[in-house]
């Protein structure tokens, strides 16, 4: 499986929730820190388990995550 | 040189549409302006341009809003209730600094009223049918030519201004026939860029077209573009015509079908020795304010005649206040006042 | 949080036809996921220059904002006719139309059936959330039985108020439009399928082949007083009940 990552622009997310539960390997969860518009941002909990199959960012409804995947698998 | 034809006024306006470079044409059947529509109808697919029967005048209005949005030139025709549909339309039209044509044959009302001739739409097309702060330029023809001469200007107006232009015509007008001149058709390449049109955001920024900020200031400052563009147009484009006012005594305020019926008017009065102008706004927004003020210093009286229950005369009222005597004679439903009617009410008046 | 990207592609990111603005929606709204699948579209298809988008009434009354292509914002209900005007006048202009309940299938109605009914070579979208959201979260023709909202909050009654109105069964009916389908975004596969349906309403346009139109079944998380995630499976295990997944109408090639 490649080895993936998501970079969240937290001042987009919305805290809605949706792009943990789309997440299939777990890796997304809230962070426990406001953005300023005072909502709870998604952060990568387990980064190491991410796979970079966007689905977090084809569920979210701000585009607010870029998804990378390495180029060869490790 | 145009070609000499007899033809009728709803015709007319038609053809003088399509000479001025209307590429599209969208409108729902309504009595008393069906001939333009089959005018239309008829000839618009043969050049090579647009014609929709829409489903309703809603529709057709909001058709137009289209068309004008990409820059072509573009009008919409109906009579009276068809009119009232389309407020909206043209409050979002006048909103957001489209350019359009609107054509009013109106019927006797209001509800469902009749198909005879009326002027009782006067209100409705100067003080704003629809909702806002805005205005059209109003033209009034009086005989089938003009209103051919005024449907070209009309286009013009709409795209200097960036303003919907309504033609105020009547019944009578639509259905009457007369000899024509036809004019050249204008040369679209002649016609000025729409720069600010929807065409394709390629290599520039995206264009928006759009009457609405829910910012206050933002919209008051829509609102200030919108009255100075109307200050502008009050300075530049008012039109009437004086009719043996010189020496006049009193002045018949008509426009439209009331008007040439007017004229005649002068002839027997004059007849009988009595001194009878006639003061005939072509433009019904912008209002001839400041020449009818003038004139009314110099008569007694200023009779206004109209097909209504009395719409110009509180422009009439408005202009001449104290100057003149101001009394009306109206008819309504459909009746169009004979000129022995008309000259009965001036001799009541003259002194 | 920093991470390291040197040794990575980047596989998603937001498409190009879409401005920087951050969405007014709710949190959770799937006006956001649309709008990312249409500009996506857009990008494949190298047609933002050439688009013009017909902004309506309604939550997305800003859609003006979110695409770098050309837009016109119209009155309640009119887009379709709008659309009319636009694509007879310029038709080599892609034109596009996004709606929700209230625009298309209530106050928009005869617009809607009667563009549909012309075959107007244009793409149609219908975001069906089956209330009102601009508005305070009314009861909209879409509204299902028994569904609370401000105007019925006891729950819609059909005897006194009717029952949701399948529009894009009713347009399947006629014989102009090329393509009517209707998708959903709740999870990842229904998104796949709508980014595929969103693209083929744009192609058949590029194309000439007429009406198509996309009912695309969405959250009000705010509205229907739910979280996001309880919205989409309310989509998933109810609103599909009623307005069943898939294409109506596919004249294809």
């Amino acid at each position: 499986m490649p080895r993936g990552t998501v970079v969240i622009d937290a001042e987009r997310c919305k805290g809605c929730g949706l792009c943990i539960a789309a997440c299939p390997q777990d890796v997304l969860a809230f962070s426990g820190s406001l953005n300023k518009s005072g909502y709870d941002v998604a952060h990568m909990e387990r980064p190491e388990a991410c796979i970079g199959c966007a689905f977090c960012a084809m569920t979210c409804p701000d585009i607010a995550i870029e998804v990378y995947r390495e180029k060869v698998p490790s | 040189m145009g070609n000499r034809l007899l033809l009728r006024g709803n015709e007319v306006i038609a053809e003088a549409a399509i000479r001025a470079g209307c590429e599209c044409y969208f409108a729902y059947p309504i009595t008393p302006q069906a001939e333009l529509l089959e005018h239309m109808a008829r000839n618009m697919p043969r050049l090579g341009r647009t014609f929709v029967q829409a489903e309703s005048e809603v529709a057709a209005v909001s058709m137009v809003y289209g068309a004008a949005a990409c820059g072509v030139r573009t009008m919409t025709s109906s009579s009276s209730p068809g009119i009232s549909l389309k407020q909206e339309g043209i409050s979002y039209l006048a909103g957001s600094n489209l350019p359009a044509v609107i054509v009013n044959v109106v019927r006797g009302g209001p509800g469902l009223g009749n198909i005879a001739p009326s002027q009782c739409d006067y209100f409705q097309a100067t003080k704003g049918g629809g909702h806002g702060d805005y205005r059209l330029i109003v033209l009034a023809p009086s005989t089938v030519p003009e209103a051919g001469e005024l449907t070209m200007l009309a286009f013009d107006l709409a795209d200097e201004y960036r303003i919907p232009v309504m033609i105020l015509a009547d019944g009578m007008l639509g259905q009457m026939m007369e000899p024509v001149e036809l004019p050249d058709p204008v040369d679209p390449n002649s016609l000025p860029a729409k720069d600010w049109a929807t065409t394709g955001a390629k290599g520039r920024a995206p264009n928006i077209i759009l009457s609405f900020d829910l910012d206050p200031e933002k919209l008051k400052t829509m609102n200030l573009a919108l009255q100075e563009k109307y200050a502008r147009i009050t300075a530049s484009e008012v039109r009437y015509e004086e009719t043996a006012t010189d020496d006049a005594d009193i002045v018949i305020a008509a426009y439209g079908t009331v008007a040439r019926i007017a004229k005649s008017v002068l002839r027997l009065a004059r007849e009988e020795g009595i001194k009878v102008g006639l003061f005939r706004p072509i433009t019904l927004w912008p209002y001839p304010y400041e020449p009818l003020k003038a004139l009314a210093a110099r008569v007694e009286t200023v009779l206004t005649v109209e097909m209504s229950a009395g719409q110009m005369w509180e422009d009439v009222r408005l202009a001449v206040a104290e100057r003149a005597e101001t009394p009306f004679y109206g008819e309504f439903g459909g009746v169009v006042p004979t000129p022995r009617a008309i000259l009965s009410e001036v001799k009541k008046h003259a002194r | 949080m920093p991470v390291d990207t040197a040794n990575m592609t980047k596989v998603f990111q937001r498409p190009r036809s879409l401005t920087d603005a951050r969405f007014t929606y709710c949190p959770g709204c799937d006006h956001g996921v649309l709008t990312r699948i249409i500009g996506q579209a857009m990008d494949q298809l190298d047609i933002t220059e050439r688009t013009v988008g017909i902004a309506p009434v309604g939550c997305s009354v800003f859609a003006y904002l979110w695409y770098k292509c050309d837009a016109v914002q119209v009155a309640h209900g009119r887009a379709s006719a709008v659309a009319t005007g636009l694509k007879r006048a310029r038709p080599d202009l892609i034109i596009f139309s996004y709606q929700g309940d209230g625009d298309f299938a209530s106050i928009g109605t005869a617009e809607s059936i009667h563009a549909a009914n012309r075959g107007e070579n244009i793409t149609v979208i219908f975001v069906n959330n089956q209330i009102y959201g601009m508005t305070g979260g009314e009861m909209a023709p879409t509204t299902l039985v028994g569904q609370r909202t401000t105007t019925t909050p006891e729950g819609r009654d059909p005897r006194l108020f009717g029952y949701p109105i399948r529009f894009s069964e009713m347009i399947a009916q006629l014989d102009a439009p090329a393509y009517v389908t209707r998708q959903a975004l709740y999870d990842t596969k229904r998104i796949n399928d709508a980014t595929a349906a969103i693209k083929k309403a744009f192609e058949n346009q590029v194309a000439g082949k007429g009406y198509s139109l996309v009912e695309v079944l969405a959250t009000c998380p705010t509205n229907w007083r739910m979280t996001p995630i309880q919205a989409n499976e309310h989509v998933r295990k109810t609103v599909t009940e009623v307005y069943p997944l898939g294409d109506l109408v596919d004249r294809g090639a």
